[in-house]
């Protein structure tokens, strides 16, 4: 069996901002679900690391976060994205774009390319 | 600005705990109760829903764990819990806890207070501008003495300085119209002021050009403290005419109140114009140029650029012109530079006092060895919970931190303990006056330099005896130990602890060592022979110039003193003696002495260098001085009679092989002068207990009158008796004069002072390294004897006798105790030697000093293991068996 990957906190935190980004407001298991789905079922989280990174964006000012209430009708904590939070998700994702140009480029280097 | 926003958003948060944590369960339950629905509409029963829903959520303690983490300063948190843990874990210990505490506190106080007395006297420079680039000038190895004529040359000679100054002491009646009054002051160079580059605080300083010769400047400078105390800070005493030992002098200004001189242990009352010394002295010193008396010290700043090495060169070259010019007068002898303050006295300073520093670190050190066997044994005992809280998932780093947050904890609170006993400590030396009249006093100032070296002492401390249980702790094994209990290995061959405690106990035995071997000294000083009794003798101290007597009149008035003690009922014997008697006031100037036969006077060629003393007609007996062979002087050796000395057995066997040999024999002062000898008296100390047989010579007061003298009244009874006659005789014969009267044990004072205060101050470090070593063995034992009980129990009950049972709990407390004190005996026969120095008589190899360590190390460690053994011996078998 294929071993699910443990995403590592930074990529989580670009995921989140890109998921509010996209779907306006959601709370935690909201996230989750939609990470999960986008991610193809590749990337099940241990979905209980998400909410320290919740904390850590909403401590940065990234993200701010209310009591609302939820599809079964239960209080829950939505999060949604700041416009700090747009910018540097617009940030992060240029330097994302960058570096996985250049990763990407260098995939595609073959031996004759050097020669 | 990110990191600075969330690390405010943290700081906030670490109050608001609480809500914070409810806020996260309510989110993760509402997380589980969402996917749990989401579970149930795939089609799970509601059961397996729930539990895949927390499945996939993962760890919720690891996850609270982790946003704890996020949240607040785990750091900070951490450090706050493991406080208030290591609070809870001493105050359940109280026994042990008060023990570590004081054992810091007094280790921690002790290197305060000799740290507070070595940045006061050694790390701190003068209280003057630029102190860095001020140095002495020291000429010869004896001291920084020089004559006003070769400061003169040197001064206006040398180009390394910029500006040389010069002072002497002068010792005064001030009499400022109603009461006169002694007063010790400095009498300076003109410069002084200048060279120091200090200001007034009111009035103006003299300067050089206030200088035109001999007693042309009658200016006085008062010191702050002297203008508060005699003056009532009346800003009027500018102008004001006093008289200082009755000629007339104006105050001119006060000295600033952070200026006390330069010399860092003596507060001068006031500053007057060396020029001036022959008004106060009765002595004309500005033109003898071989008396190296006229200067205490010169000292100035070294010009930008110029290094001391560069300085002594130019020092020493002056000296070869004065040596060429003035053959007679001026021998060449090394030149160095001293920092200014502690003039001649620093080199002896610096080595008792680094010593002690020395001590009181290993003190500290014996004590850090025992906490660090203590916790260690705490940590044996704790094994258990160790154990537990490793298994439970606690990281080893945590526990460590812990048990290092508890031992700083113990260090800080006794560093406090100390740090307040010591500044109290210093603060009574600071007031302390050791000799009564004499302006001397220690310039000790608690400041914050004392309590930040203390905090980082009690720091160091505390990590150094909080890192002995690391090892252990490390090698925990929660397994082994959560299945077979505590009670584990003891039969270990050597442990850490063994090793520190045999350290600390040699440590201690320096200690003990050292202060037995200060005592023994300072106990053979007391009862030493001298060569003089001082018992039942008075000496009256006067300086006739004080009292206007001047020429001639000084013998005259001298010998009618004399007599009028004589008549004095109770009285056997009176003498004088110029300046002082032997070892007061370290008074014994040396002077060269020339064989009969050379002509050729220069220093090359000087036979002896003795002390030398002018004395009166029955001085000797009045001194208790035994008179070997020939005669003493008869008022008939006077100025008109030929030249007669009396010499001591060590001048007689270097010049003349032997005393009969001596007598009749001549030598030939400095001067020219023919001497010959017609006694000789028994050996004695003149300058120091400490040293070494010197040879004398006694020349006939009469002869070189001199109007500073003392008279040495001795009686069959109790001088202090005789004391009110004296005064009432004194007055008849002059009731303007002013006199010291004391006995001359009194007056010993002083010269003993040096051995006393080291003695006071290794007996007290000794007496602190016998009680670190009483609680470390003792420590050592009650834990032994604790952790045994069950097998002492065991073998009491197969019929062990006590001293078998004793021999198991304790043999190995012993061994070490032995082996301890033979290593600290031997390394402190070495240390000794330092302390020989300060010490008269300080030698270790005397069998009262090695049978005492000795004596005091068993009875330490017998009273140390007593409790322990007791316990061992009160096991009851039966009761100790049953209890497991």
């Amino acid at each position: 069996m294929k071993e699910k990957t443990d995403v590592l906190q930074g990529t989580l935190a670009l995921m989140v901002l890109k998921t509010l980004d996209v779907l306006g407001p959601l709370h935690g298991y909201g996230i989750a679900r939609r990470i999960e789905q986008i991610s193809g079922d590749l990337l099940a989280v241990n979905q209980g690391t998400l909410y320290p990174v919740l904390l850590k964006l909403e401590q940065e000012g990234a993200i701010a976060s209310d009591w609302g209430t939820s599809e079964n009708n239960r209080r829950a904590r939505f999060y949604q994205l700041t416009r700090e939070g747009r910018k540097q998700l617009q940030v992060e994702t240029q330097d994302w774009e960058q570096t996985a140009a250049i990763i990407g480029r260098f995939f595609d280097v073959k031996a004759e390319d050097l020669s | 600005m990110r990191t600075l926003r969330r690390f405010l958003t943290r700081l906030g948060n670490f109050s608001a705990r609480r809500r914070d944590d409810e806020r996260l369960r309510e989110e993760i339950e509402e997380h589980i109760a969402l996917q749990t629905a989401e579970n149930l509409r795939a089609g799970l029963s509601p059961i397996e829903a729930r539990r895949q829903a927390m499945l996939k959520f993962g760890g919720v303690e690891a996850t609270k764990q982790e946003y704890r983490a996020e949240r607040g300063l785990p750091l900070i948190e951490n450090l706050v819990r493991d406080l208030r843990l290591a609070g809870r874990m001493l105050r359940k210990s109280p026994g042990f806890t008060a023990v570590a505490v004081v054992t810091l506190a007094m280790a921690i106080g002790a290197n305060a207070v000799v740290f507070g007395v070595m940045d006061a006297l050694i790390l701190r420079p003068l209280n003057v501008p630029q102190p860095d680039s001020l140095y002495g000038t020291e000429y010869g190895v004896d001291t920084g003495f020089q004559s006003y004529p070769n400061y003169i040359d040197l001064r206006d000679r040398n180009r390394s300085f910029d500006g040389l100054a010069a002072f002497t002491f002068a010792f005064v009646g001030l009499d400022t119209g109603d009461n006169p009054s002694s007063a010790t002051g400095y009498a300076t160079s003109g410069n002084y002021f200048d060279v120091l580059r200090t200001q007034p605080y009111l009035g103006r300083f003299f300067h050089s050009p206030d200088e035109h010769g001999r007693n042309s400047a009658p200016y006085l400078v008062l010191s702050y403290a002297y203008w508060h105390s005699h003056f009532q800070d009346d800003p009027g005493v500018v102008g004001r005419a006093v008289r200082l030992s009755k000629h007339p002098f104006t105050i001119i200004g006060v000295a600033p109140p952070d200026f006390r001189g330069t010399v860092l242990f003596v507060s001068p009352d006031f500053f007057m114009p060396i020029v001036n010394q022959e008004q106060v002295n009765g002595e004309n010193l500005l033109d003898a140029r071989g008396n190296t008396h006229g200067v205490f010290e010169t000292f100035g700043h070294l010009k930008p650029g110029v290094a001391p090495a560069q300085a002594v060169a130019d020092l020493t070259a002056v000296g070869a012109y004065l040596e060429k010019t003035y053959p007679k007068e001026f021998a060449q002898k090394t030149f160095s530079l001293p920092r200014a303050g502690l003039s001649s006295f620093g080199r002896a300073m610096r080595a008792f006092i680094a010593g002690l520093m020395i001590l009181a670190g290993l003190i500290l050190l014996a004590a850090c060895a025992n906490l660090g066997s203590l916790f260690a044994a705490r940590a044996a005992d704790r094994s258990r919970e160790v154990a537990l809280r490793l298994a439970l998932g606690a990281s080893r780093t945590r526990i460590l931190r812990q048990l290092l947050t508890e031992a700083v904890l113990i260090s800080l609170v006794g560093g406090a303990v100390g740090l307040l006993g010591s500044i109290a400590l210093l603060q009574q030396m600071s007031m302390w006056q050791p000799f009564p009249g004499a302006p001397i006093h220690l310039p000790v100032n608690p400041d914050a330099t004392i309590y930040g070296v203390a905090l980082a002492l009690a720091l160091v401390s505390g990590l150094l005896f909080g890192i002995v249980p690391v090892r252990q702790v490390l090698r925990t094994d929660p397994y082994q130990i959560v299945k077979s209990g505590s009670s584990g290995r003891v039969g270990r061959r050597i442990t850490v602890r063994d090793a520190l405690l045999v350290v600390q106990i040699a440590i201690c035995a320096v200690l003990v060592t050292s202060s037995m071997v200060a005592l023994r000294g300072l106990a053979r000083s007391l009862n030493g022979n001298y060569g003089f009794e001082t018992r039942n003798a008075m000496l009256i101290n006067s300086n006739l110039a004080m009292a206007g007597y001047s020429g001639d009149e000084v013998p005259t008035m001298q010998k009618r003193m004399i007599e009028g003690m004589g008549t004095i009922p109770g009285v056997e014997k009176v003498g004088l003696v110029n300046e002082y008697p032997p070892l007061v006031y370290a008074a014994g100037s040396r002077v060269n002495v020339f064989k009969d036969e050379t002509t050729d006077l220069r220093p090359s060629n000087v036979a002896a260098f003795p002390y030398r003393y002018d004395v009166s007609p029955a001085y000797f007996q009045a001194a208790g001085t035994a008179l070997l062979a020939g005669r003493d002087f008869t008022w008939h050796d006077d100025k008109n009679a030929p030249g007669v000395a009396v010499v001591n057995r060590e001048f007689a066997g270097k010049l003349f092989g032997s005393v009969t040999n001596a007598i009749g024999r001549y030598f030939t002062l400095q001067d020219g002068k023919r001497v010959q000898i017609v006694g000789a008296v028994e050996n004695g100390k003149y300058l120091s207990l400490t040293e070494d047989q010197q040879p004398a010579i006694f020349l006939p007061a009469v002869q070189s009158p001199l109007s500073q003298a003392c008279v040495v009244v001795r009686s069959s009874r109790d001088p202090q008796q005789l004391a009110a006659a004296i005064r009432s005789k004194l007055h008849e014969l002059d009731a303007g004069l002013p006199f010291d009267l004391r006995t001359w044990n009194d007056l010993l004072v002083v010269t003993l002072f040096p051995s006393r205060v080291a003695t006071v101050s290794l007996g007290v470090l000794g007496a602190m390294g016998a009680m670190l070593s009483i609680t470390g063995i003792f420590g050592m034992a009650a834990y032994s004897v604790n952790k045994r009980l069950k097998e002492l129990g065991i073998r009491m009950a197969l019929g062990a006798q006590r001293q078998e049972v004793l021999q198991a709990a304790l043999g190995r407390a012993f061994k070490l105790l032995a082996f301890g004190s033979a290593a600290g005996l031997l390394l402190g026969i070495l240390a000794s030697r330092v302390l020989a120095s300060i010490v008269y008589g300080a030698t270790p190899r005397d069998p009262l000093v090695l049978g005492g360590v000795v004596l005091a190390m068993s009875l330490l460690g017998l009273l140390a293991t007593w409790i322990p053994a007791q316990r061992a011996l009160a096991i009851d078998p039966a009761i100790l068996l049953r209890e497991e």
